[in-house]
């Protein structure tokens, strides 16, 4: 699985990086999790950071962060 | 309801008697924070949940190819409703310029969006009465309209990084479809996330309000900044501006130079310098703007605000 974290580097994209590395720890899967931070990339998916991409799918926007449970059930555990 | 929870708390709880001057402060300090805090929690629930119907992609499209004016007014309108926060000021940005969206226009969005928000109003609200509230509202609101009225004015499209014009996103940007569950329990985080940051902000400010209120001499501050001073506005402003805080930690700073006799209009200047410009923000802007049209913006909206603070000090 390939997940990408959306985000310029702000303290949010920091937290949601954390708790999608939480996330996957928790549910005990394979996967791979890219921070992207190249703004031409970031907008190719959306205009609200942090994003949470899941195999190519934006499944996240904005603020607020989802709570590691909710993160869980967005990357399929 | 809540006057008896406070009741309880004071007077059973701590034993004091309602007679005392401790008691009497206490128990103004605990009925105004339930009531404050419950306020806010309520109206912060309902306009996230408003907001998960504005997503920045929708107003983008509004905002389309709008023309001076009238895009200004929308765009100052939509910055209220939109959600945003500086870390997204330069996706929000790009996505702006690719959409078509005015110079002007995309400032009006950029300036209203930090100053006018709901945690603004209902402090302002609680602590000072509607009045002063509509009053900010009507003025940050005229601020962000002329401020990017002035900016699309000026034609500086040549002071925006080149790179982005030539971002192409294709098809555009998604936006998640999401289930009224979904939204409500959006609603819920953002409550708890928003009052987890600013809860001790507004104890403080209402910690001023029950117990420094009359401890510190009045004229001191009235003499060097007072209605008498016409440098007071300026120097409140240029003050604001560096200093870098959201309307909740602002405010019991707000309150406190109101307490010791500063007028209005200052206080009210000095608030949206503070939240509407901050360093830190343009240190994110500049990733997409070129210095020259950091200072023009930076300088507009100092001296839009000034007038604003001159202004309210004239009729108030």
């Amino acid at each position: 699985m390939q997940i990408k974290v959306l985000g310029p580097g702000c303290p949010n994209c920091e937290e949601m990086t954390r708790r999608v590395k939480q996330a996957v720890d928790e549910l005990g899967i394979e996967a791979e999790i890219e921070k992207v931070t190249d703004m031409a990339e970031i907008m190719k998916h959306t205009m609200s950071t942090p994003g949470l991409v899941v195999d190519g799918k934006l499944v996240h926007a904005g603020k607020p962060l989802p709570p590691v449970e909710k993160i869980k059930s967005m990357i399929g555990g | 309801m809540l006057k008896w929870i406070a009741d309880v708390v004071v007077f059973k709880v701590f034993g004091l008697s309602s007679q005392t001057k401790l008691g009497d402060a206490l128990h103004f300090f605990v009925y105004d924070t339930l009531k404050i805090f419950l306020f806010l929690a309520v109206v912060i629930f309902v306009v996230s949940f408003i907001r998960s119907y504005f997503p920045p992609e929708r107003t983008k499209r509004i905002l389309s190819h709008k023309r001076l004016f009238i895009g200004n007014i929308l765009a100052a309108l939509l910055g209220i409703v939109t959600p945003f926060c500086s870390c997204s000021a330069v996706p929000l940005f790009i996505g702006f310029v690719e959409a078509g969206v005015p110079l002007g226009v995309t400032f009006s969005f950029l300036i209203s969006s930090p100053m006018v928000n709901e945690i603004a109003v209902v402090l302002l609200y609680s602590l000072f009465g509607w009045k002063i509230t509509a009053i900010y509202i009507g003025a940050g609101l005229s601020v962000a309209i002329f401020g990017g009225i002035i900016i699309g004015k000026l034609g500086l499209e040549h002071w925006v990084e080149e790179y982005v014009y030539k971002i192409r996103t294709g098809q555009g940007t998604e936006v998640i479809k999401q289930s009224f569950r979904e939204r409500l329990d959006y609603a819920k985080w953002n409550t708890k996330d928003i009052l987890r940051r600013v809860w001790l902000f507004i104890l403080i400010a209402i910690g001023i309000g029950g117990f420094i209120h009359g401890y510190v001499p009045e004229e001191f501050l009235t003499r060097i900044a007072g209605p008498g001073n016409p440098l007071a506005v300026p120097a409140a402003v240029v003050l604001g501006v560096p200093l870098y805080s959201n309307a909740a930690g602002v405010i019991p700073i707000v309150y406190a130079l109101m307490e010791k006799g500063l007028s209005m209009g200052t206080v009210l200047a000095f608030m949206m310098a503070v939240t509407a410009l901050s360093l830190p923000e343009m240190i994110i802007l500049r990733k997409v703007l070129k210095p020259q049209m950091l200072g023009v913006f930076a300088g507009i909206m100092t001296i839009t605000i000034i007038g604003v603070g001159y202004l309210f000090n004239a009729i108030l």
